[in-house]
C-alpha cells in the first residue's frame, strides 16, 4: 500500500512536470499533454500478469518521452522548444476540463489515451477547436467511422486492420476455414465482428462462431471447456476474440484439433512488438525501455509516433502557423517514418495513421502486413483497415 | 603458441614501423563481403570470383574499410561492439578494439591515426585512436546515427542521425558540431566529390538523395529516383558510392532491387540498373570498371560492368551482405 500511494505522489508531481530542453530564452515552446486517467484498469498492474498479446504492458507515457527527446536537435536547428506534461483526470468531462485548462495556456497537440466511449466524448466535446487530439490507444472502429471528427487523429491501429493484417496472413498460408470464439464483453463483440467483416472481404470461411465464458460451472462447461468449444466440424484455424486475455491464454494446445491460435493468442496484428528487428527498430525498443522500464508495445509506438508526426510536419513547414502545420500534417505529401520500413501519412477520409501492421507471436515478428500479392491502385497500406470506399465518416454536418 | 603470438605481435609491430610506404601486401585482387548473419567475411577470389575463405569474426560485422595504407581491412563487428582488424595477406583476424555501444559504421581521420564511429544505440559518435585502441572522446548527435565520413580535407565529420532527419558536421579539431543540416527522411549514407565542394546523402525513406555544399554546410540541390514500375514508397536509397574523378554516383536504391547511375554535374540520372533484392551497399574496384553490390535480401552479391551498366553475374556470399571491399 505505501508504494502505491508514492507512486501516486510521483504521479500528482509529473502532472506538473514539464520536460523542456534547454534552448535560448524567448525560443517558442511547441507544447505536447498526455492527457490519461487517473486509474486506468487497462494499465492494472495485475491484470497485465495475463496480459494477452495485444495487450499493452504499461501507460504509453514513455513512448511520447522517448520522442520528445528524439526532436532536441531538430528544436535546435529550427530554434524553437518542445514540451510535454502529464495530466489525469477522473472522467471523460473532466478531460475536456483538462485539455480546455491546458489550451488555455498554448497546448495545441493532445495526446488522449482512454477508452473507446471517452475518445468520442472527448472528440465531440472539444470540436471545433484549435487543437488536435491523438487517439493513442482506442482501437474502436466506430471512432475512425461515425464517430470520427476532424482535429480527431489516430495513430492506434484500429480493429478492422488489425483483423485484415491477420486475414490476410491465413489466406496467404492457403487457410480457407476458421472456428471462431467470441467472448462475452461488448469489447469482444467488436473484435469479432471486425474478424467476420474481414474474413467476408479476403475469403475466409467462418464454419462456426461460438461464444465462451469463463466459468468452471459444469452447466456451462459447452461454453467453458477449451476441448468442447474445438469440436465438432473441422478448420484450418481458431481465431479467439478476447479483449480481455484471461481466456485466451488458454486456448492453444487445449484445442481438440492440432490447429493454430489467432487473435488474442499464438498470432497477434501488432502495431509494434519489441522482437521487430528491422528498420531501427530495436533500438526504438530499447530507448523505450530504458525510459519505461518495460517492454514496449503498441500503444507506446501509438504515443511516440504522434509526437513524431508533430515534429516531421514543424520541420518541413518550418514551423508554420497551427492551420498551416495541420493542412501538412494530415496532408499526402508528408513522410512519417515509423521504423517500419513505410512512409506513414494519415487516411484523409478518417484520419487514420496508414501503416504496416506486425503479425507477432510472444517473442518473434513472423510476418508484416500487407502480405506481399495484396495490392491497392494507390497505396497497398490501404489494404488493410476503412479504405475511402470503406469510410462512413464525414467531418462535416451533424456526426451522431 | 605463446611464440606464435610473439611473432604476430612482431609482425604487426615491423608492419606498423614500415609505414604506408612499405605495405606488405598490396592488391591481392580480393574483393572481400561482410556477412551480418553469419558473423563473417567471405573472401573472393578477384578474377574468379569463386569464394577462397570465410574469415570468423566477431559478431554481426557491418563497415569495412582498408586502412589507409592498405594493409589491413576494419571490420565493426556491431553485437560484440568492436572493431576486428583482418591482416590482408594472412587473411584472418589479428587483433580487435572496441569501438562502443551498437556501432554500425566507421571512418578513418584523413591521416589514419583515428577510427570515427557511429553508436546507433546510444547516439554518439566514438572517436578511437588506432594505436593505442583507446577512447578519445564521444560527441552527442541524434538517435540512431548511422553514415559517417570524413571530409577530403580532414577537417569536417559528416554523420547522418536517421531518426533527426539530420546531417550533424562536426569539426574534427575541436570535436564541436558547427552545423545540423535538415535533409530528407531517414538519412543513411555518404559520398563526397574529391575537392569536398560537394556531400551526397541518401535519404532511405525520402526516396532521395540531399546535396550539401562542403563550404557553407547547406542545402544545394536533391536528386529524385523514379524507375519505370515502381511506387514511390518502393524507392528506398542507402548505399552510395562515387568514381574517383567525382563525375558518377551510383546509388542504391534498396526495396526497388535497383542502383541508379547519377551524372554528378548536371545531377541527372543516366541509367537504372535490376539487381538482388534489398540492393544496399556498393562498391568500386580499383580501376573502376566494375561495380559490386551488396544485396542483403538475397544473399548475394551482383557484379556490373561500369561500361555498359550490365550486370555480368550475381555471385553467393553469406548471409545478409552488408558491405564490401575491394582490396587490387
Amino acid at each position: 500500500m505505501p508504494t502505491r500511494l508514492s507512486l501516486r505522489l510521483v504521479c500528482r508531481l509529473l502532472l506538473v512536470a514539464v520536460l523542456a530542453f534547454a534552448l535560448p530564452a524567448g525560443a517558442e515552446t511547441i507544447r505536447f499533454a498526455y492527457v490519461g486517467l487517473d486509474k486506468d484498469a487497462r494499465y492494472d498492474e495485475r491484470r497485465l500478469q495475463y496480459r494477452n498479446l495485444a495487450q499493452p504492458f504499461g501507460a504509453p507515457f514513455a513512448g511520447a518521452e522517448v520522442a520528445l527527446r528524439e526532436a532536441r536537435f531538430v528544436g535546435q536547428a529550427l530554434g524553437v522548444a518542445f514540451a510535454l506534461e502529464r495530466a489525469t483526470a477522473a472522467d471523460a468531462a473532466a478531460m475536456v476540463g483538462r485539455i480546455e485548462a491546458l489550451h488555455a495556456e498554448g497546448v495545441r497537440y493532445f495526446l488522449l489515451d482512454a477508452p473507446g466511449g471517452m475518445v468520442a466524448e472527448v472528440a465531440r466535446a472539444t470540436r471545433g477547436k484549435p487543437l488536435v487530439l491523438f487517439n493513442v490507444s482506442a482501437p474502436d472502429d466506430a471512432l475512425r467511422q461515425e464517430a470520427c471528427q476532424p482535429h480527431l487523429l489516430h495513430t492506434l491501429p484500429n480493429h478492422a486492420m488489425q483483423a485484415d493484417a491477420l486475414v490476410q496472413y491465413v489466406v496467404s498460408k492457403k487457410w480457407r476455414t476458421v472456428l471462431l470464439l467470441e467472448g462475452p464483453l461488448a469489447d469482444d463483440k467488436l473484435i469479432a465482428a471486425a474478424f467476420e467483416n474481414s474474413a467476408r472481404r479476403f475469403g475466409l470461411r467462418v464454419v462456426a462462431k461460438r461464444e465462451f465464458v469463463l466459468s468452471n460451472d459444469p452447466r456451462l462447461r459447452d461454453q467453458g471447456n477449451v476441448a468442447l468449444l474445438t469440436a465438432g466440424p473441422d478448420y484450418d484455424v481458431v481465431f479467439v476474440a478476447d479483449s480481455d486475455g484471461e481466456f485466451a491464454r488458454g486456448v492453444p494446445y487445449r484445442s481438440v484439433r492440432p490447429r493454430p491460435v489467432v487473435g488474442a493468442e499464438g498470432l497477434v496484428a501488432a502495431a509494434w512488438h519489441w522482437s521487430w528487428d528491422r528498420h531501427g527498430a530495436p533500438q526504438l525498443s530499447n530507448r523505450v525501455e530504458r525510459q519505461a522500464k518495460r517492454k514496449m508495445a503498441d500503444v507506446d509506438w501509438a504515443a511516440w509516433i504522434a509526437v513524431k508526426a508533430v515534429v516531421e510536419a514543424v520541420l518541413r513547414t518550418e514551423n508554420a502557423s497551427f492551420d498551416d502545420l495541420l493542412a501538412y500534417l494530415t496532408g499526402e505529401e508528408i513522410i512519417i517514418d515509423g521504423f517500419k520500413g513505410n512512409r506513414l501519412s494519415f487516411r484523409p477520409w478518417d484520419k487514420q495513421l496508414r501503416q504496416p501492421m506486425l503479425l507477432a507471436t510472444h517473442n518473434a515478428v513472423i510476418e508484416r502486413a500487407p502480405l506481399q500479392g495484396f495490392l491497392h491502385q494507390t497505396n497497398n497500406l490501404d489494404t488493410i483497415g476503412f479504405d475511402r470506399r470503406d469510410s462512413r465518416c464525414s467531418f462535416d454536418g451533424a456526426t451522431r | 603458441m605463446t611464440l606464435k603470438r610473439l611473432c604476430t605481435g612482431l609482425a604487426i609491430a615491423l608492419a606498423l614501423a614500415l609505414g604506408s610506404g612499405a605495405t606488405l601486401a598490396r592488391g591481392t585482387g580480393h574483393i572481400f563481403v561482410s556477412s551480418e548473419n553469419d558473423n563473417a567475411v567471405t573472401v573472393l577470389d578477384g578474377k574468379t570470383h569463386a569464394v577462397i575463405k570465410v574469415i570468423p569474426t566477431g559478431e554481426r560485422p557491418r563497415d569495412m574499410k582498408l586502412t589507409p595504407d592498405r594493409s589491413e581491412l576494419f571490420v565493426i563487428a556491431s553485437n560484440d561492439e568492436r572493431i576486428d582488424v583482418i591482416d590482408l595477406a594472412k587473411l584472418e583476424v589479428v587483433r580487435s578494439f572496441e569501438v562502443g555501444d551498437d556501432p554500425e559504421m566507421f571512418d578513418f581521420s584523413k591521416d589514419g591515426t583515428r577510427v570515427y564511429v557511429s553508436n546507433e544505440d546510444d547516439a554518439m559518435v566514438s572517436v578511437i585512436d588506432v594505436a593505442s585502441g583507446e577512447l578519445v572522446t564521444t560527441i552527442e548527435v541524434g538517435e540512431e546515427p548511422e553514415g559517417i565520413l570524413v571530409s577530403p580535407d580532414g577537417r569536417f565529420l559528416y554523420v547522418t542521425s536517421e531518426v533527426a532527419n539530420m546531417v550533424h558536421v562536426i569539426d574534427t579539431a575541436t570535436h564541436e558540431i558547427v552545423a545540423n543540416v535538415v535533409v530528407g527522411n531517414r538519412p543513411r549514407r555518404f559520398a563526397a566529390t574529391p575537392d569536398g565542394a560537394e556531400v551526397w546523402v541518401t535519404n532511405e525513406l525520402g526516396g532521395t538523395v540531399t546535396i550539401l555544399d562542403g563550404r557553407t554546410h547547406e542545402v544545394k540541390g536533391t536528386v529524385a529516383f523514379e524507375p519505370r514500375g515502381f511506387r514511390a514508397e518502393e524507392v528506398t536509397p542507402v548505399g552510395i558510392t562515387m568514381t574517383r574523378d567525382g563525375k558518377t554516383a551510383y546509388v542504391t536504391l534498396g526495396r526497388a532491387n535497383h542502383f541508379a547511375v547519377v551524372d554528378v554535374a548536371s545531377r541527372a540520372v543516366r541509367d537504372f540498373v535490376l539487381v538482388g533484392s534489398r540492393a544496399w551497399g556498393a562498391a568500386l574496384n580499383g580501376d573502376e570498371s566494375l561495380l559490386f553490390i551488396a544485396n542483403g535480401l538475397s544473399d548475394d552479391v551482383s557484379i556490373v560492368d561500369t561500361r555498359t551498366n550490365r550486370v555480368l553475374r550475381s555471385v553467393p556470399v553469406g548471409r545478409v551482405p552488408h558491405t564490401v571491399v575491394i582490396d587490387d
